[in-house]
């Protein structure tokens, strides 16, 4: 007796993703100026931060780590070991692909914080547009990366704004999230007190909500930060040069030491950014005056 | 200028969606329960009519949930009534449109919060220039009216303070100092001083009252303390949800009250005020013991510099008292430390109130002695701390 209909869910609809493709590929041809403006746009703004960075010589980079790092965690063991790990990434032969991929981790916070602290703070004021936003969120942070890579592959073709697009719609999401939560928790008595004193919207927001919230906000800032690094890789997929092409490379042909380098220097890059930014956020805090 | 600054007519808030509901249900006298249940509107405030008087403290005082603190939001609009008028010196705060809102809480009036509400993000000169700052005020100007408010509020010097690094009662005299810079006419205190502890409680009220003599603002002061209201008020109005049940002055309050509510709570002030033996008391410098010696005992005195000293057994229980000059005359005649103790001594309980036991502490020749049921010595009172409680 055939029983496979149990095991096989008996009802199917015949979806023409051919149909879905065409019509994607159709919007992005019709619109292609439009699309063509972003990417040159992004392309240069990559361009421009790789330009400035493969022109700041080598030592005055490891000076500034060095500094950040010293003026961050308050202590000289802290900027020491900093620069040590970038100057490893430079003896590993990795310097100027180390700027590429900079440049595009870069790129993609600015343009995802130049979005995403305004998503939040609107989000923050309106308790019905964060429970619409919410599932939208969840959706970007929880789909598989991979899947972004296409429609901005097919919308921007191969390369470094495509690879910012991608790195965009993935890190913006804890921005958003946190810059909204961070103002939500303001002591509604701070906010009434600003209120009550005949602050504008927006005096209230710069003047009280903003700094009171900042600490949380930069966690988030940190966060988006750290998941634009987690990009690196993938994103050479579509064409992103740096660090994670020479992983993508070694992958392809197995070669275990170079996939190994090139990683550990994805790792050692992660590490100065997240330790350098908390560092300067906790002592931005710390300052606090107006 | 009229001698009334704020009044209120009929205001009413709810929150809810069946508010007309709720309205006509409340006019019919239904009590808040009942119109939660029948429609679920809380019923905040109903049917307030309110005369405050200009250059007065005006307390309104009521248990948490009575609607006061929604009162208060009302005079300067954080909250918005659901029916009636609130007139400001004659001017309808209901209709003020957003920019005249704004103009009007930058001018005239001013809050101090329970919690303080104070920005942590900014030193005690940043927070008290910020209603200035908001109303546009140039910095060095706004600086200056900042330090004079921080003068007047005695926090001369913790200017560049930050926040966090105050104790609540200087938190405070920064939320009133922040108040008082912008010169507003009147002055709203949400339970200011509730967050603070007794003694530096006194010392805000004392400030406070001195504050409002030379100005002569307008302060409206919400608190849920019958003797705070007592204290600093010149008209008091007592609340119960969301209704209003007196307004009058204490003296006439405390003879008149307008029902068992009222008096219950004027009560309750009377009796946290009543002091007995326990708040007085003193432990007694030493003791001795019916068998020890007489020289012993002289010279328990003799360190103490005391001229009785309290013989107890083993079990504390009181046995008597035992002079100097007994002992000095015991010892000369070389009779026993038993035989001259004075049994016959003032005692008293541990929860008699002073005022029972003031006759008794007056006319005793030496401090009272307070015992348990069992005669257990538990402290003694002296006249010394009898008449100084009465202060």
């Amino acid at each position: 007796m055939n029983v496979d209909w149990l095991f096989d869910f008996p009802y199917r609809i015949k979806l023409n993703t051919d149909a879905i493709d065409k019509a994607v590929r159709g919007f992005a041809a019709a619109y292609s100026a439009f699309f063509d403006g972003i990417k040159m746009t992004l392309t240069s703004f990559v361009g421009a931060i790789n330009w400035v960075l493969s022109h700041v010589p080598w030592f005055i980079l490891v000076a500034l780590v060095f500094f950040l790092g010293y003026k961050g965690h308050k202590k000289v063991r802290s900027g020491i070991l900093y620069s040590i790990l970038l100057c490893i990434i430079g003896i590993f032969g990795l310097w100027s692909l180390m700027n590429l991929t900079l440049s595009i981790v870069l790129a993609g916070v600015i343009v995802a914080l130049l979005f995403g602290l305004p998503i939040g703070v609107l989000l923050s004021n309106s308790e019905h547009a964060n429970r619409l936003i919410r599932p939208l969120l969840d959706m970007m942070q929880t789909m598989p990366v991979f899947v972004y890579l296409i429609p901005a592959v097919i919308f921007f073709g191969m390369g470094s704004a495509s690879a910012v697009i991608a790195t965009v719609i993935y890190a913006m999401v804890p921005v958003i999230r946190l810059t909204s939560l961070g103002i939500r928790q303001v002591n509604t008595e701070v906010v009434e007190a600003a209120r009550s004193f005949g602050s504008t919207k927006l005096q209230l927001l710069f003047k009280v909500q903003v700094p009171q919230a900042l600490p949380t906000i930069m966690a988030g800032v940190n966060q988006t930060l750290m998941m634009a690094m987690s990009m690196v890789v993938t994103c050479s997929m579509i064409g992103a040069r740096g660090l994670g092409n020479e992983v993508l490379i070694a992958v392809n042909r197995i070669e275990i030491s170079r996939g190994f380098i090139a990683g550990s220097a994805v790792v050692i890059l992660a590490i100065l950014l997240d330790r350098l930014t908390q560092g300067w956020f906790s002592e931005k805090k710390k300052e606090g005056g107006e | 200028m009229s001698d009334i600054i704020v009044e209120t007519r009929h205001v009413s808030k709810l929150y809810g969606i069946r508010r007309e509901d709720a309205m006509r249900m409340l006019r019919k006298g239904a009590t808040k329960e009942e119109v939660l249940k029948e429609t679920g509107v809380t019923t905040a405030l109903y049917d307030i009519s309110l005369q405050i008087p200009r250059g007065k403290i005006f307390v309104i005082i009521g248990l948490s949930g009575s609607g006061k603190s929604t009162m208060i939001r009302c005079f300067n609009r954080l909250h918005r009534p659901t029916s009636g008028t609130i007139l400001f010196d004659g001017v309808d705060l209901m209709k003020l449109s957003k920019q005249e809102l704004r103009e009007f809480r930058r001018r005239k009036v001013a809050m101090v919060f329970q919690s303080f509400g104070l920005m942590n993000h900014r030193n005690v000169l940043g927070n008290v220039a910020y209603g200035l700052e908001v109303s546009g005020m140039a910095r060095g100007e706004r600086e200056q009216r900042a330090r004079e408010a921080i003068e007047l509020v005695s926090l001369k010097g913790w200017e560049e303070a930050m926040i966090d690094s105050l104790s609540g009662g200087m938190r405070q005299r920064v939320g009133l100092a922040r108040a008082l810079a912008n010169d507003p006419e009147v002055l709203l205190m949400d339970e200011p001083f509730s967050a603070l502890d007794p003694l530096v409680r006194k010392d805000m009220q004392f400030e406070l009252l001195s504050i409002q003599r030379r100005l002569g603002k307008t302060v409206i002061f919400i608190t849920h303390d019958i003797d705070e209201a007592f204290r600093l008020g010149d008209m008091v109005a007592i609340m119960r949800d969301g209704r209003l049940i007196q307004v009058d002055t204490p003296e006439g309050m405390s003879t008149k009250p307008a029902n068992d509510y009222v008096r219950r709570f004027i009560d309750s002030a009377d009796k946290s005020k009543v002091l007995t033996v326990r708040n007085i008391m003193i432990t007694p410098v030493s003791l001795i013991k019916p068998d020890d010696g007489i020289d012993h005992a002289l010279r328990v005195m003799r360190s103490n510099a005391i001229s009785s000293v309290y013989v107890v057994d083993n079990q504390m229980k009181l046995t008597g008292i035992l002079t100097l000059l007994d002992a000095v005359r015991a010892k000369r005649d070389n009779i026993e430390l038993s035989k001259i103790i004075l049994k016959d001594i003032a005692k008293t309980s541990i929860d008699a109130s002073v005022e029972e036991i003031m006759p008794l502490a007056v006319e005793s020749p030496y401090p009272l002695t307070v015992v348990d049921e069992e005669q257990r010595l538990l402290g003694i009172v002296t006249k010394a701390s009898v008449l100084s409680s009465l202060l």
